[in-house]
Parts: structure tokens; C-alpha cells; sequence
């Protein structure tokens, strides 16, 4: 890739700063549009299409998704390097699904290393090794989603098989300088101690992976539903409460791994 | 310097101390001002020097005194806690017309007896014509009294009471007592020649800090004397033991050296709470506690006299005490330093005067002395520099993750230098301490006259556009008809010319009030602890001290900056209206006066149609009403539109570098041309950047402004942005007001900050948490105070203010009970950004 990456275009749907859940330290979230996954829990329903779309919020009508080069992405990043410094923080991609956009991903990753700041990707890695690969030299912590061993419950909750999820998993982890696995505990999806367990079996096996964080479900995007027009498949399904996620924690921490609630 | 953490556990009788503390509401007691008269009227024909040594004498040989149960530090200048003493030298009618008010005004109310109003009518007869106020009014220029009565500014601080804000050498009086410094003073009185051209006024001032230092020795003694006659009737062994060390101690200090630990703690409250006898200034900073109380902590550790716990408790006792002392100030000043706070700033870590990294034993055991006791005072500070230890950081936000607002986090890569710049020598920049909420000095040499009076930077706006004029009278200078102005730097020459022709008027009404204490008040027990005085033979009144300032503080940085850019922006680049368009606007309030009749002309109409026989059920109310309320505003559109564009224009706070360098730029039409000015005491003007609390009141007295903001609500508060206006986190917000230039503004700058509890959660909630200050740091902010309380949680206060009454939160630079403060200070403390993290 030569110097042009700078100008790479990509679509993303929100910059967060002053993140602290996903990755060491301070960071600042690119939130890039569409992904190949339907999780019916998904709490930004508005990442999921690739489409800049229209949302109605209090009857005014907002645009979500704009096009946004490299270059102007890097210019918000820079602007909290003095708290990336003192913290270890830095960028972390998120979505939607940053392997959608391999192009952009690997361009702005590329872009933050020359400049020295810290990466992380957050991903179902549901994407060709291929594409994947590319873009692996340029990550520091990579966030590797599984939701479930069971390839058919996977499916019937997020539209897709887990196969090449898993697979994906694999091949990865002995390529990266750190992978955590994170599991978003969803009531009646995944919440039961052998469900978590068979996750935390399939972790420990992956090469150099130590670490597994559960993230309980929350209802915080049901209201985007709404605005997008669309149904809130989750219905009135409630957070699973402290005690079941300290049990599902136990689950976890019993198989050898490092474990925590939350990122 | 090395420390050691030794988290010791809060003792039973702190609790009980703090629970009798608030047993009774705060009362006003009549003794001090009845003495004080009572010598000034046998004083007639002597120096007003000696008056004020013999009055203070007279006072401390006879003022009641009492220890109160569980107390191992004694003194206490009321018979009652938290009540206070009267200084009718300063001031006296405000109190005397709120009589009958006082006890229930919104604003930090007192209880005055029947008795005491007696007592203090009488008093006041002698007072009429003689204080300090009066004086420094009839010094005022006419323009200035009149800027005052328009509110462009206010000092009333000072113009009403006495002046504080100042940290005396305590370390010296530890060490040596005030034995020590009659010596001295004895030894300069042999040295001075009858000849000497300042021989009279030399000698009456070296005359008067033996008289004082002596009272001080005398009034020791009474508690000594006391403690032994209860001791003598003390049933409980223990109770009985302790009054008799009280009355060791009482004996010794602060006539002598401290010799213990114990010693040192009393010697320090003496000192303390009698600076607050002589006159009624807030804001007495004992400063760099951890730094002159450490050497005997350390001392009678290696001897095996104390134990780290007793220490602790014992510095537990003192942060009691400080709480225990209170002020009534007039209403509106009240209002200005809500929350009966004294400022009482006491700071630790930091450096040494040869820039080492200076945290020890101590400075941790003040963090834990705050968590033990959760009240306001002492307004409790932390130093940070790039060396300062990281586990120091991470206890000073464990305070902080507590709620209390406490601690203030400052910066000593942006304190030294700015104060170096001002002519400190390294080694004293070094040695800073904190002021009252947020003003740098160095200890035992400095008169500051920090606090010196608000200035409400959007006033001068109002003058623009009114070309001088305020409530129909011409107040200030012509800088021409609003609608005239062709370019953007023609409105803003011409707001610069009117904020500088009233900070002259400003500096005016401060020197004014400099002399009158000079003359009527001063103080020779205060000076004795700073440096030069006693060489010099001067007060600190008189320009004795080795370093004189004045700071008046100006605020409202994020209205001007918000309004500047959304001037110069639909204004003058996108014409978007014209200022006559924008003048009208601005005078009708955006179009929101009309809404308030609503309800009446619903009414008016219902009534006029039940006339006509039409039915007037709840259904055609509320459409009357609907209908009422949209021809209400349909009359004003143009300026609801108006003010629609003004708040889609970027604000400061969110990191947008065009609108930062406004705010940097308008901070400056403050700072740059206050340094210019120079003050009677020989010292120059410096500005500081804060409120207090007087966003709120003067919000109250301001128009609505350019930025959108509506009239007669609050102003921005210090450098912070606009309540609700950063909306990209705090990073963003952080980045924003590090745009300022906080070296200049070296009297102090206050950047608030509310976090939502769950931001501080864990262990990564306080690294994340120390990371953002020291990351605001590096980019050269200077302070940061945290609230830490849910929106819920205040809501619920308003609502149920029985369940609350020993919830802290940060008010400006200090904090303050939640449930004391006045309705519209508590909304604006809940309005606040409220920063999470995501």
C-alpha cells in the first residue's frame, strides 16, 4: 500500500471518545457501517446496514452513516493522543463489522501504527481468513467475539453459522500480539452455565488466549429501533441480574481463564 | 521524601464529634463585638494600630471559652458549633436590617437570639461612620459607585468584611511559638532610634504584636486553666487523662515550640482559628499541612511516642474543627459563597522547594482525614506534578470517587511558572499553596487579596449593545450604536474598550477598599506571620509582606466565546441577521417573555367564551391554551429563529479549535489589561478565572446574551463550558479549556467537571480517572474539581432534603452541603454536563 492510504474512504456511523470498555486505556471508537451479522440483541441496529440511512428521533429526522476518509478520522484520533499516552490507550475500530470494510480498516490500522498509536479491533471476524489477515500485522488487542458453540442456535439468533467464525478464531489467535474473547450474555441465547463453559472450553484451546470478558445484554438501543422504524426482536427480556452473571463468571474462571464482567 | 500508607480506621469519637456538630443550627453569638466595642471606646485618643492589638487583647482575656465533649484539640471561637462571632470593625448595617431574616433566608441561614439582636443594636450605635466599608465608600470614584449599584461588578468581599485569604508561616510557630517571635519583636524595638524618620509608627506596630502575641500566650492558658478544673470534676478515667494532657498541652503551645506531634496539632489550631478572631477574612489556608506537620508525625514515630492511628485521629479532630468555625456574610454575598464555606484551603503532595517530589506520611493521612469526615471543610486540595506517585493519585481519587468534591487537583507544570512570571523566586514558586477555591501563593509571605471581586465578563456585551447605557442611565463610555458596526472587529474593539474602562472602575472600588483597611483595620496578630512586617514595621494592610496582589476574578469565558463566534459567524460571515436584528432579540429575551401569561390569557379567554354560552370543558382549555401559546410566540418569531441559529452554532467546549481560540482570545481582554494595573500596597493586579458561587446571583442580574443563553439565567461557571453545551465527552472538554492561557491568569483558574459515580467504578474507573487529569495536565490546564453524585441522587435531595443533610457537593472552588444551598445553585449544580464514560 503506498502513501495514498491516507485517502482511503470508509463509512462509519459514529466517533466516541473517551472510551474505556473496549481495549486498554482512554480510547477513541471509529464505529464503521454495515454487517453481515443480524444479532437480535444488536444494540446499534443502525450500524447493521451498509446504507446511509434516515432515523426519526423526537420527529426529527437525523442521518445516519457518512463517508470519511483515513485522514479525517486520524485528525479526531490525534486529538486525545495526551490521554492515550498517559493511559495506553488508543483506537479501537467497532461497528457494524470492521472486516466488511477490509480496505478502509487495514488503511486506517496502517495509518495509527506509523504514528505509534495503539490498536484494537472489535469483530465477529465472520470475513475470509484472507481479509483477515492482511490487516493482523497492524493490531495490538484483538476483540474476538463468540456467541455460541452451537452452530444452528448461532444461526437461528444472528442469521449466520458459527463455523467460520470459530475457524477464523484459530487461525488468528497464534498471529496476534493479544486476543480476548468476548461473549455478550443474552437471556435465553446463551445465559446458561454449560453454554458459557463450552465457550470458555473452545477459549482456553486457542493458542496464547488467557482472557475471556462476559458483557451482560442491555437495553440501551431498543429506542434506535424505534427511530429506524424497525421491531425490537428482544421484546421486554430483562439484563440478567449480578448473581447470575457471578455464576456464569464462576463458569468461566473454572476452565483456567482470566474472566471479568463487562470489558 | 518517603511516606508510608497506614489507612487507619475512623474512630468512634469522630462520629460523635460530627454528630454534635450539626446537633443545632448555626448561630449567631454577640461576645466578640461587645469586647471589641467595649475596648475601642476606652481606646479613643491612642493609634489605630494599638486599638486593634488591646481590642484583640480584650476579647481573648474575656470571650467565653469552652471544650466540648470528646474534643482533643481545643479552641473554639463560639460558645455553640458552627455558629459565629461578629466584626461590626468591617461592617455591620447589612446584619442589622436582616435581624428579623436572617434566621430564614434561601442562603445559608443563622439563628440570631433575641438577646444577642439586643446586645449587637446597642453596639452598632458606636459603629455608625467608623468602619472599614464607610471609608473605603467615600474613597470610591462617582462612576465606580454607580458601575457597583448596576452590578458590572461587585467586591464585596472585601468592602464588607475582612480581607483573609492568606496563609501565615505556620511551620515557624510550630517550631519556636510566639515566645520566639515577642523576642524578636523585642529585640527590633532596642534596635530603632527615636530619630528614625518611621520611629512613631514602627514602634506602635512592633508594640502591638507583642500585645498580640501575648493575648494569644493568655487565651492558651485559659483553655489550659479550663481543661484542668474539668479534668478535676471528670468522672471517666480516660476523659479525665485527656483533659489533663489538653491542659499540658495548652500550657506549652503556642507559647513554646511544639515538642510532640499532639503539641504541634494544638499549636496549629490556636494559630488557625484565632487568625479568624481578629477579623472576620475567609479563606485562612493553613496551606502545606503535610509539609511542616510531617518532621514531628516523624519524630515521635522513631521515639515510639505516637501511633499512626492516634496521629490520624488527631488529624481527624482538626479537620472537625475547621468545620466547627463559621461566617454570616449579607445576603448577597451569601448567595455568592453559598454553603457556609470558609475556604479554609489546606493542600498536600507536591514538590519541595528544591523540586523534589515532597509527598510523605502525612499527605496521605489528610486524604484519609477527608474520607473519614465527608464535610466541606478543610477545602481540601491535592498538588500534581510529573513526579508526584502514582499510588498518591490513585487515594486523592478514591476521595474523589466518595462524592464529596473533594479533592481540587492542581497543577504545579502550569503554578510555578505562572508564579515565577509574577516576580516569586523559584524556590517560593515551588513552595505554593492554595487560597480559598483555586488562588496560588506562596505561604508566609504573600498578601494576595485573592477573591478581590467578581467580574461578570458578559456585562460589558450588555454595554455594547446598549452603547454604555444600563436600565436608562448612561454608566459607561460611548462606543457607538450597536447597528453602526460594519465589521466584526469593530463589535469586538468596541466590547474591549467598554470591558477596560470598567475594569478600571473595578480597580478603583478595590483600592479604595485596600486603603480603608489600611487605616481602619490593621492587623497586627496576622502580621506577625508574614514576612517582612516586622522588618519592614509594617502591617500586611500596609504593604508589609515580601509579595502584593490583588485578583479580582473574572467569569463567563464560555458565554463570551459562545457569543463572539456566533456573532462573527451569522453576523458578519454568513449575514445570516444584523446586530440591530440581534439587539432586539437579545431585549426580548429570544421571544420567551411571552410564554409566562399563558395561563392568565387561557384564562381571560375560557371566561370570555362561558360568557358568550360556549361550554368550557377540560378539552377546549387545553386547546385554548395550545392556541394561546403558539399566537404567543407566533408574535416573535423572528427571534426564536434567531436564537434556533445561535444554538446550531459550534460551542466551546467540544474541542472545535476555531471556537477554542475565542475563548483564549476573550480570556485575554480580561487578563492582559488587569496586569497593567497596580494596587496601594506597592503589588500589581493578576487575574484569576472562577465564580465562586456568583455565576448563579449575576447570571441573575445579566440579559440575555449572544450565545443564546436566556436573561437572568446562570452564567458559565470559571473556565468551565457552558452547563450542557460540551457534548463530546470530557476529553473534548478538557482540550477545550486547555486552549486557555492558565499562566496568565495566575490568581487562578477553575474548570468544573461532573461525573456520573459509575465513571469511577474499579480499579480502571480511577486509572482512567487519573489519566484524564493527567492528561488535561500535560496540555497545561491548571485545576480540576469533580462532582460525583447521580443527577438522581440530587433530584432526590431536592425532594427529600431530610435524607440528604451530610451530602457534599462541589459548588465552585469549594464544596458544600447539598441541602444549604439555594434552590437555583442546587439546579445549576444538576444542570451540569454529566460526563460517563462509554
Amino acid at each position: 500500500m503506498n502513501n495514498n492510504y491516507l485517502d482511503v474512504k470508509g463509512r462509519i456511523f459514529d466517533i466516541q471518545r473517551f472510551s474505556v470498555h473496549d481495549g486498554p486505556g482512554i480510547r477513541t471508537i471509529i464505529f464503521l457501517k454495515g454487517c453481515r451479522l443480524r444479532c437480535r440483541w444488536c444494540c446499534n441496529p443502525e450500524s447493521q446496514e451498509y446504507e446511509i440511512q434516515k432515523m426519526n428521533k423526537d420527529g426529527k429526522e437525523t442521518i445516519v452513516g457518512r463517508d470519511v476518509t483515513v485522514r479525517e478520522v486520524l485528525e479526531i484520533i490525534e486529538k486525545d493522543r495526551p490521554y492515550y499516552r498517559r493511559s495506553g490507550g488508543g483506537v479501537t475500530l467497532s461497528g457494524g463489522e470492521a472486516m466488511c470494510q477490509p480496505r478502509f480498516t487495514e488503511a486506517l490500522f496502517k495509518a495509527c501504527k506509523d504514528k505509534g498509536i495503539n490498536t484494537a479491533i472489535e469483530t465477529t471476524s465472520f470475513a475470509p481468513f484472507e481479509t483477515i489477515e492482511k490487516i493482523l500485522p497492524y493490531i495490538d488487542t484483538y476483540l474476538m467475539d463468540i456467541k455460541h458453540m452451537d452452530s444452528e442456535k448461532h444461526r437461528e439468533y444472528t442469521t449466520q453459522p458459527n463455523e467460520l467464525i470459530l475457524e477464523n478464531a484459530r487461525k488468528i489467535a497464534p498471529r496476534v500480539n493479544k486476543m480476548i474473547v468476548r461473549v455478550p450474555v443474552i437471556p435465553g441465547f446463551n445465559d446458561t452455565v454449560k453454554e458459557i463453559k463450552d465457550i470458555a472450553e473452545f477459549t482456553k484451546k486457542l493458542a496464547k488466549v488467557n482472557e475471556i470478558h462476559l458483557l451482560p445484554y442491555h437495553r440501551l438501543g431498543q429506542d434506535k429501533y424505534k427511530e429506524l422504524g424497525r421491531e425490537y426482536l428482544m421484546g421486554d427480556v430483562l439484563p440478567p441480574d449480578d448473581k447470575k452473571m457471578q455464576e456464569l463468571l464462576d463458569a468461566a474462571k473454572s476452565v483456567g481463564l482470566k474472566a471479568q464482567i463487562g470489558g | 521524601m518517603s511516606y508510608k500508607i497506614y489507612d487507619c480506621e475512623k474512630t468512634e469519637r469522630i462520629d460523635k464529634l460530627k454528630e454534635d456538630l450539626f446537633k443545632k443550627m448555626p448561630e449567631i453569638e454577640a461576645d466578640r463585638a461587645v469586647l471589641l466595642t467595649e475596648s475601642y471606646m476606652a481606646t479613643e485618643s491612642e493609634p489605630i494600630i494599638k486599638r486593634r492589638a488591646k481590642a484583640f487583647k480584650h476579647i481573648l482575656e474575656n470571650i467565653p471559652i469552652t471544650i466540648r465533649d470528646n474534643e482533643l484539640i481545643v479552641g473554639s471561637a463560639t460558645k455553640s458549633p458552627r455558629s459565629c462571632q461578629v466584626f461590626p470593625e468591617f461592617s455591620f448595617e447589612w446584619l442589622e436590617a436582616e435581624f428579623d431574616t436572617i434566621e430564614h433566608r434561601d442562603a445559608d441561614p443563622f439563628y440570631i437570639s433575641e438577646d444577642t439582636k439586643k446586645k449587637l443594636h446597642e453596639v452598632y450605635k458606636y459603629w455608625k461612620g467608623k468602619t472599614t466599608s464607610e471609608l473605603a465608600l467615600s474613597y470610591m470614584a462617582p462612576e465606580t459607585i454607580t458601575a457597583m449599584e448596576h452590578n458590572i461588578f461587585t467586591p464585596g468581599n472585601y468592602f464588607y468584611n475582612g480581607v483573609g485569604h492568606v496563609t501565615v508561616d505556620y511551620g515557624a510557630i510550630l517550631k519556636s511559638g510566639y515566645r520566639a517571635i515577642i523576642d524578636r519583636t523585642k529585640n527590633l524595638l532596642a534596635d530603632i532610634k527615636v530619630s528614625d524618620a518611621d520611629y512613631s509608627r514602627r514602634k506602635e506596630f512592633l508594640e502591638s504584636v507583642i500585645i498580640s502575641c501575648e493575648a494569644v500566650i493568655t487565651y492558651a492558658k485559659r483553655y489550659s486553666a479550663l481543661a484542668k478544673e474539668m479534668a478535676e470534676k471528670e468522672t471517666d478515667e480516660t476523659r479525665k487523662k485527656e483533659l489533663l494532657l489538653i491542659a499540658k498541652n495548652c500550657e506549652n503551645v503556642p507559647e513554646n515550640g511544639a515538642r510532640t506531634f499532639y503539641e504541634a496539632c494544638q499549636s496549629f489550631w490556636f494559630v488557625q482559628m484565632l487568625i479568624q478572631m481578629e477579623s472576620s477574612g475567609h479563606s485562612i489556608s493553613p496551606g502545606r499541612f503535610d509539609q511542616y506537620m510531617n518532621p514531628y508525625f516523624e519524630a515521635d514515630l522513631e521515639t515510639g511516642r505516637i501511633s499512626p492511628c492516634f496521629a490520624q485521629e488527631l488529624i481527624d479532630c482538626i479537620w472537625i474543627k475547621l468545620n466547627d468555625l463559621n461566617k454570616a456574610r449579607d445576603v448577597e454575598s451569601a448567595r455568592g459563597f453559598a454553603g457556609y464555606s470558609l475556604f479554609q484551603n489546606l493542600i498536600a503532595g507536591g514538590q519541595t522547594i528544591d523540586g523534589l517530589d515532597a509527598t510523605n506520611s502525612i499527605s496521605f493521612m489528610t486524604i484519609q482525614a477527608t474520607m473519614h469526615i465527608l464535610l466541606p471543610q478543610p477545602s481540601f486540595s491535592v498538588r500534581v506534578w510529573n513526579g508526584t506517585p502514582h499510588e498518591f493519585m490513585i487515594k486523592a481519587a478514591e476521595l474523589t470517587r466518595t462524592g464529596v468534591g473533594l479533592p481540587a487537583y492542581y497543577n504545579d507544570e502550569v503554578i510555578i511558572p505562572s508564579l515565577v512570571n509574577r516576580g516569586l523566586t523559584l524556590q517560593d514558586a515551588r513552595d505554593y499553596n492554595i487560597i480559598g477555591c483555586v488562588e496560588p501563593q506562596k505561604s508566609g509571605k504573600t498578601e494576595g487579596w485573592h477573591d478581590a471581586a467578581f467580574f461578570n465578563m458578559c456585562r460589558p456585551l450588555e454595554l455594547v449593545f446598549s452603547n454604555g447605557m444600563d436600565k436608562g442611565e448612561q454608566i459607561s463610555i460611548k462606543t457607538g450604536e450597536v447597528e453602526d458596526f460594519k465589521t466584526f472587529d469593530e463589535f469586538y474593539d468596541a466590547y474591549k474598550k467598554q470591558q477596560t474602562y470598567m475594569l478600571g472602575l473595578l480597580v478603583n472600588a478595590d483600592n479604595s477598599i485596600d486603603v480603608a483597611h489600611a487605616e481602619r483595620c490593621p492587623l497586627p496578630f496576622l502580621s506577625c506571620m508574614i514576612e517582612d512586617c516586622l522588618g519592614r514595621g509594617k502591617t500586611v494592610q500596609e504593604g508589609g509582606a515580601i509579595y502584593n496582589f490583588t485578583g479580582p476574578q473574572g467569569f463567563g469565558i464560555a458565554n463570551m466565546a459562545d457569543s463572539l463566534y456566533a456573532v462573527k459567524k451569522l453576523v458578519f460571515d454568513e449575514k445570516k441577521f444584523t446586530l440591530k436584528e440581534l439587539k432586539e432579540a437579545l431585549e426580548n429575551n429570544f421571544g420567551e417573555d411571552g410564554a409566562d401569561n399563558s395561563k392568565d390569557l387561557t384564562v381571560a379567554v375560557a371566561k370570555e367564551l362561558a360568557k358568550n354560552g360556549v361550554t368550557v370543558n377540560e378539552d377546549v382549555i387545553k386547546s385554548i391554551y395550545a392556541n394561546v401559546k403558539a399566537s404567543g410566540t407566533a408574535g416573535n418569531p423572528k427571534y426564536k429563529r434567531i436564537r434556533e441559529m445561535i444554538l446550531e452554532v459550534p460551542k466551546f467546549g467540544n474541542d472545535i479549535p476555531e471556537v477554542d481560540a475565542f475563548a483564549r482570545d476573550v480570556a485575554y481582554t480580561y487578563t492582559k489589561p488587569l496586569e497593567t494595573f497596580k494596587n496601594p500596597r506597592g503589588g500589581q493586579y493578576q487575574a484569576g478565572l472562577y465564580p465562586v458561587s456568583a455565576n448563579v446571583p449575576l447570571g441573575g442580574q445579566t440579559g440575555a446574551t449572544p450565545d443564546g443563553r436566556l436573561a437572568y439565567t446562570p452564567v458559565a461557571d470559571g473556565v468551565s463550558p457552558s452547563a450542557g453545551k460540551d457534548v463530546n465527552g470530557p476529553t473534548a472538554s478538557c482540550n477545550s479549556v486547555s486552549k486557555l492561557d492558565h499562566f496568565i491568569a495566575s490568581n487562578g483558574t477553575l474548570f468544573n467537571m461532573k461525573f456520573h459515580p459509575s465513571a469511577l467504578k474499579g480499579t480502571t474507573g480511577l486509572e482512567t480517572f487519573v489519566n484524564l487529569i493527567r492528561g488535561y495536565f500535560d496540555q497545561k490546564g491548571s485545576h480540576m474539581q469533580f462532582n460525583v453524585v447521580s443527577r438522581e441522587t440530587l433530584l432526590d435531595a431536592q425532594k427529600h432534603p431530610e435524607n440528604y443533610k451530610s451530602l457534599v457537593v462541589r459548588v465552585a472552588g469549594y464544596s458544600a452541603l447539598f441541602t444549604t444551598l439555594s434552590r437555583s445553585l442546587q439546579d445549576d449544580i444538576i444542570n451540569r454536563t454529566e460526563q460517563t464514560n462509554f
